[in-house]
């Protein structure tokens, strides 16, 4: 039996991400796989949550689920509101491109596109003029220094660079969720430590909430909270990131 | 969306050449083999054209082309003249003698026989000489193609003579007349010379050209001649196309060159699909990103259409344009026949169409299907 990590007594409202029982089951018959087994967590508006784990532990799995991109094979997913389980595909895109900012570990920029493009792929989907997309685009990169690399492609840049382009294609739109991949694996700690305090300083905000998917235990401080998960499901919860730290690097 | 679709398809400057060249081959090939055809049909029916003034050509019934002679009585003239409706009817040779040259070597000639009072049907075009002087003792006039065949890089002079059925032909003029599917020199004279120039028949008159009363339908005026006197009579344009039907029916050149326009579009297809598709599996990370950020699968299709399409207008217009540099350069340093109406452009258009469509097709199935989930699946 799991142990339960969300307070069913706080208000749906003050909740972000409720996720209530969920399942995930890949394929059938002998080659069923269960990714997630009955998982329960909260994330409140204004926190940022990292989910933590071995691989293959269903991180992704679940980060994919409460993005939207995934359909959970049963229990309760309430995204900002929307109940996302049943919504049908066309509803879940609209949502997926009004509600949510993305930041991939490989950063899937478009590589034919400049940085300020990229950063303005969200606002082009959502259908803005592109000279106005891109103004605000420029803005946001300048917002996180990059405002001399504008009309660079991606292959121009260096790895920190393209991650903050991706963060400013997250955020360009304004999410109020924030769903990062690791973001900081492809980088090194100075450029992690940058990214996530860019991520912090930016997206953290009492109207939103961000999801953190890492292995990275450098930047496990930056979290509010630490959800644990182990074979489809959340072992712990933290509210004290920097214990949890102290106790990796002890190891 | 459709501007970021460009982006990707011409940031991949290889695999984008890769599609045009595709769409490019097939274009060119379509549109050039078309024109080739379109050309060859052109010479068929040259004749019907170049003889100018009639409404209607009467002949034989059995005849089903225009050089397809069976030659008449020459008491038939008189009964289409007395058709009603019939404005007038004049007598036309048409036939192949063999001319013997000045310097003894022989030559096949394309005979035409002019009404000697009216010389209806003569040649436009007379450029040395005059119509006119058709009416001397032996005169004739020559094409000036058939004139540098027989006399290669010699210059345009009148009064050369050459023999026909051991009867002495004079040149009085030079005209320009478009080609023949024979390609043989043409020779215009009067009626009663041109059947002292021909071998020796019983019935020698190839043709009635006539022409309707004023108002008057020329169909209708057809009817009533083949009513009245039993011969074929047709318009000009159908005759036209009576000649073309022949050639498309009785003859294996649609065949040949429906096959290597056939060639054309399958290779074209296998490029541009192969190419299309590897470009798409290239970008499928992409295309799963701006599904994860929010792009629906119908926005996905149309971006996949719109790439398709503008690859296809280029392809599209570099092929015929080339096909199009082709024929010019043909028709200056060659005798190949080349005529590109607006309906091979049209008809390459559409072979464009279904091969950047079927090219697509191949790929945005794969597209489609792509998770959006698959943009955490790391690098």
């Amino acid at each position: 039996m799991a142990a339960r990590h969300v307070d069913d007594n706080r208000p749906a409202d003050d909740m972000a991400v409720r996720v209530r029982g969920v399942t995930k089951e890949f394929g059938s018959g002998g080659s069923l796989t269960r990714a997630l087994r009955g998982v329960d967590l909260d994330v409140p508006y204004g926190e940022m949550l990292m989910l933590v784990g071995p691989s293959g532990c269903g991180k992704t799995t679940l980060v994919s689920i409460v993005a939207g991109t995934l359909e959970a094979t049963a229990g309760n997913v309430q995204v900002l509101g929307h109940d996302l389980v049943g919504m049908s595909n066309g509803r879940k895109v609209r949502f997926r491109r009004e509600n949510v900012g993305f930041i991939f570990q490989a950063y899937n920029l478009l590589p034919s596109l400049t940085a300020v493009e990229n950063a303005a792929v969200p606002l082009l989907i959502a259908g803005w003029r592109r000279a106005h997309a891109v103004e605000v685009a420029a803005d946001i990169l300048e917002r996180l220094g990059l405002g001399d690399r504008l009309a660079n492609l991606p292959s121009e840049l260096s790895g920190g660079q393209q991650q903050r382009v991706a963060i400013a294609r997250a955020l360009v739109h304004e999410p109020r969720l924030l769903v990062c991949d690791e973001p900081t694996s492809a980088l090194d700690a100075a450029n992690g430590r940058i990214t996530m305090e860019l991520i912090q300083q930016v997206a953290v905000q009492p109207d939103r909430a961000v999801i953190v998917v890492t292995h990275d235990s450098r930047v496990y401080s930056f979290a509010d909270r630490i959800a644990s998960m182990e074979d489809g499901r959340i072992e712990s919860v933290e509210s004290d990131p920097t214990s949890r730290q102290r106790s990796e690097r002890c190891l | 969306m459709f501007w970021i679709a460009w982006k990707m398809l011409i940031g991949n400057r290889a695999k984008y050449l890769g599609i045009v060249f595709g769409v490019v081959f097939a274009a060119l090939l379509i549109a050039q083999q078309a024109s080739i055809f379109c050309g060859l049909m052109s010479l068929t029916i040259s004749q019907i054209y170049d003889t100018a003034g009639p409404d209607i050509w009467v002949m034989d019934e059995n005849v089903q082309f225009v050089d397809d002679i069976k030659p008449l009585s020459d008491t038939e003239l008189f009964r289409v003249k007395g058709v009603p409706g019939v404005d007038w009817a004049v007598r036309f040779y048409k036939g192949i003698a063999r001319a013997r040259l000045e310097e003894g070597t022989y030559e096949q000639m394309i005979l035409l026989g002019l009404d000697d009072a009216t010389l209806v049907g003569a040649p436009q075009q007379v450029f040395l000489g005059s119509i006119a002087d058709l009416r001397r003792p032996d005169a004739v006039i020559i094409d000036d193609a058939g004139y540098k065949r027989i006399w290669p890089g010699e210059p345009y002079r009148l009064g050369r003579s050459f023999e026909m059925n051991d009867r002495r032909a004079v040149i009085v003029g030079i005209t320009k007349a478009s080609r023949t599917f024979q390609s043989f020199p043409i020779i215009y004279t009067r009626y009663s010379q041109a059947v002292l120039f021909a071998p020796p028949e019983r019935k020698v008159l190839s043709f009635v050209l006539a022409d309707a009363q004023p108002g008057l339908d020329p169909e209708e005026v057809c009817r009533r001649i083949t009513e009245r006197t039993g011969l074929q009579a047709v318009t000009q344009e159908q005759f036209t196309w009576k000649t073309i039907w022949y050639y498309l029916k009785k003859t294996g050149i649609p065949v040949n060159f429906g096959i290597t326009v056939f060639l054309g579009f399958l290779v074209g297809t296998a490029i541009a699909g192969q190419t299309f598709y590897l470009f798409t599996v290239e970008n499928i990370r992409q295309f799963g990103a701006l599904k994860a950020m929010g792009t629906s699968n119908w926005m996905i299709l149309l971006m996949v259409l719109s790439q398709a399409i503008q690859v296809g207008v280029v392809g599209y217009g570099v092929g015929v344009g080339l096909a199009a540099l082709f024929g010019f350069w043909s028709r200056a340093a060659t005798r190949l026949s080349f005529f590109m109406p607006w309906q091979v452009l049209a008809i390459t258009g559409v072979a464009v169409f279904v091969i950047v469509l079927l090219a697509s097709l191949l790929s945005v199935r794969k597209v489609l299907v792509v998770d959006p989930a698959i943009v955490f699946r790391g690098g």
